[in-house]
């Protein structure tokens, strides 16, 4: 504390040489109080909404009846997981969920880079900053006015895709009820829609790297390409490796808004495009099979924990061979 | 974790050499123009299409230049606008309210969290941190507002859910971190008690990362339809983005009845018109992000994790 040594204080009699180091303290614990209640109501809000709501998942464990309520209906053990892993539904979202998980991360990481890469190269110009708003844009459109754009593209008769398709004399199809192409249809709207975020985090991580490394690279006549492989890639490798492991982490989550607006929430689809996130929200609300929810729910947010620590163990390890800090605690 | 410090963030000062317009250059460029244009043209497709005679649209299918201009979709809309009017007053009253709520309730939590004497600092931090890992997800929320709150079917529902976001938390509190203790300790020798401290002097400080946290709240509580999916029964709450679903799963069953060969009874907007609509409901998000984009991409290299 510098209080003290900084300048005399007039305004505040007590804060005497002798006396400053207990007055100190006096004064910390006021503070203290004054910084307490500035948390409150954000603290309120997380303890309700965050931590009282995780008593909800007893509901995995009870046949839940709204009119008894979480505490007084009746403990069933196990029995709602049996239930949930007996039916076709909950396996096909799981797998699911994590094949398209799966494909979304690895293209979405090569796709990323690869922009960050091409902006990076350009960063310079002065169109650069038009670019990186336009290719941010697509990411602050609500789900709703994608899924309206996604039919004008695939409506059966009037959509886009069909004109073209038409035109190049190949039969239109009928996208909305056929399901082998949803799963890149997904992968196409989800790029779109996600790219933009990623590539500027990469892209910032590119541009914290000393240009120096590049010039002294160019001297020895190193290309575009080797500059990329030797000196960026090199650099980015931690914050592509930790982005890759909280996206595993969160690999049982799937974005609702994609899977149910996109889609139109259409059964006919249910096959390649029902994920978790949409069954939950299905049991729960549509045909209000409560206990099921709440089994699925379980299931998802505790694998989804046990693997964000996972992943965390593993940067830890990462970290003390590199001797840099990037674990998330 | 650690975020990227403010240093990071200000690009500028370590541009790459700027290497003329050498051939690769050019390519790079025009790859670039077009991945921009793919980015944007599922909007212009929308945009063109609200301006396009129905029947028109229904021959020709949709696409980029109106086959034949017509703003006839946007004049039915404002003939009979309450429910779109309703929606757009809902959806404004949130986003406002919730946003001041929000970024006051976040700044007030953020700047003790900066202070290195305040007590409760570690525990508080973890408690916040604590919520990015574990997500009790949908049933323990639903069952919360719905049972214990009740509060499904009112303008609180929509309200309360995007208050607080951990992440916004933590990226606030690094750039109070980062601001110079000198300033804090020369207005307390001056006699400022601390909330003085905080509106006069951190608050300002931070200017531009609120701005950010603002707008990214704004955004979305703007593009917010989950919360009235989950909670919204009565017609009269419904917001903006709710209502254009609801128009499209509406107009969807009525295809349907249609095929099975019932006749309709309702009468709904037609799909121009249901353009029309998502071009009113995207418009002043798009502007706001427009105006705003600095803070956007500021805020995303701010929060980058290193």
């Amino acid at each position: 504390m510098q209080v003290a040594q900084t300048a005399p204080n007039f305004r505040r009699p007590y804060v005497t040489p002798t006396g400053w180091r207990r007055q100190m303290k006096f004064h910390l614990i006021g503070r203290n109080l004054v910084w307490f209640t500035m948390t409150l109501p954000a603290l309120i809000w997380i303890i309700v909404f965050k931590y009282l709501t995780l008593a909800g998942v007893w509901i995995a464990f009870i046949d839940y009846k709204v009119r008894t309520g979480l505490f007084a209906s009746q403990f069933v053990g196990l029995k709602n997981f049996e239930f949930l892993f007996s039916t076709d539904t909950a396996i096909r979202a799981t797998r699911n969920t994590i094949l398209l998980n799966a494909m979304f991360i690895s293209v979405g990481l090569v796709v990323s880079l690869s922009v960050a890469w091409l902006l990076f190269e350009i960063y310079a110009s002065r169109f650069t900053r038009y670019y990186q708003t336009l290719i941010l844009l697509p990411r602050f459109i609500s789900w709703v006015v994608v899924s309206y754009f996604v039919y004008a593209l695939l409506a059966a008769d009037t959509g886009v895709v069909n004109s073209v398709l038409k035109q190049l004399g190949i039969a239109p199809l009928s996208w909305y009820r056929t399901t082998e192409p949803w799963p890149f249809i997904l992968l196409a709207v989800s790029l779109w829609h996600g790219v933009g975020l990623s590539s500027l985090i990469y892209l910032s991580g590119m541009i914290a790297i000393d240009t120096q490394l590049y010039e002294a690279a160019r001297i020895d006549g190193a290309s575009r390409w080797q500059q990329f492989r030797y000196i960026t890639f090199p650099i980015l490798l931690p914050l592509v490796i930790i982005n890759m492991l909280l996206a595993l982490a969160y690999v049982l989550n799937a974005d609702f808004g994609l899977f149910f607006q996109v889609t139109r929430d259409q059964q006919l689809l249910y096959p390649v495009t029902d994920v978790l996130d949409t069954y939950i929200y299905r049991s729960l609300i549509v045909t209000k099979t409560i206990s099921m929810a709440g089994a699925a729910q379980f299931y998802q947010s505790f694998v989804g924990f046990i693997l964000v620590i996972v992943a965390n163990a593993v940067v830890r390890r990462i970290e003390r061979s590199r001797n840099e800090s990037l674990a998330l605690f | 974790m650690t975020v990227a410090s403010p240093s990071d963030a200000r690009p500028s000062l370590r541009l790459p050499t700027r290497r003329g317009f050498d051939a690769p250059t050019v390519v790079v460029h025009i790859a670039v123009a077009c991945l921009a244009m793919l980015c944007l043209f599922p909007l212009l497709l929308v945009v063109a299409s609200s301006f396009t005679d129905e029947i028109a649209l229904a021959r020709n299918g949709y696409s980029i230049i109106p086959s034949q201009f017509s703003v006839e979709a946007y004049v039915a809309i404002f003939n009979k606008p309450t429910v779109i009017l309703r929606a757009y007053a809902v959806t404004t009253g949130i986003t406002l309210v919730g946003t001041v709520l929000g970024v006051s309730m976040i700044a007030l939590l953020a700047y003790p969290l900066s202070r290195r004497d305040f007590i409760l600092r570690t525990p508080i931090s973890f408690m916040v941190f604590f919520t990015m890992l574990f997500n009790g997800g949908l049933v323990p929320y639903y069952i919360l507002m719905t049972q214990y709150l009740n509060v499904q079917n009112t303008i609180f529902a929509l309200l309360l859910p995007h208050l607080v976001g951990a992440y916004y938390v933590l990226i606030l509190r690094t750039y109070f971190s980062g601001l110079p203790d000198e300033l804090f300790e020369a207005a307390r020798v001056d006699g400022a008690g601390e909330w003085t401290i905080f509106w006069q002097i951190a608050v300002p400080l931070a200017r531009p990362a609120l701005a950010t946290i603002a707008l990214f709240i704004a955004l979305n509580y703007w593009n917010d339809w989950t919360t009235a999916l989950y909670f919204i029964r009565s017609p009269d709450l419904y917001p903006l983005q709710y209502l254009l679903y609801i128009i499209q799963s509406n107009a969807q069953a009525m295809a349907l009845q249609e095929q099975v060969g019932q006749i309709g009874t309702q009468k709904l907007p037609t799909e121009t018109a249901r353009m029309a609509m998502a071009v009113l409901a995207t418009g002043p998000a798009s502007i706001l992000f427009l105006f705003f984009q600095k803070y956007l991409v500021r805020g995303v290299t701010l929060g980058a994790f290193k």
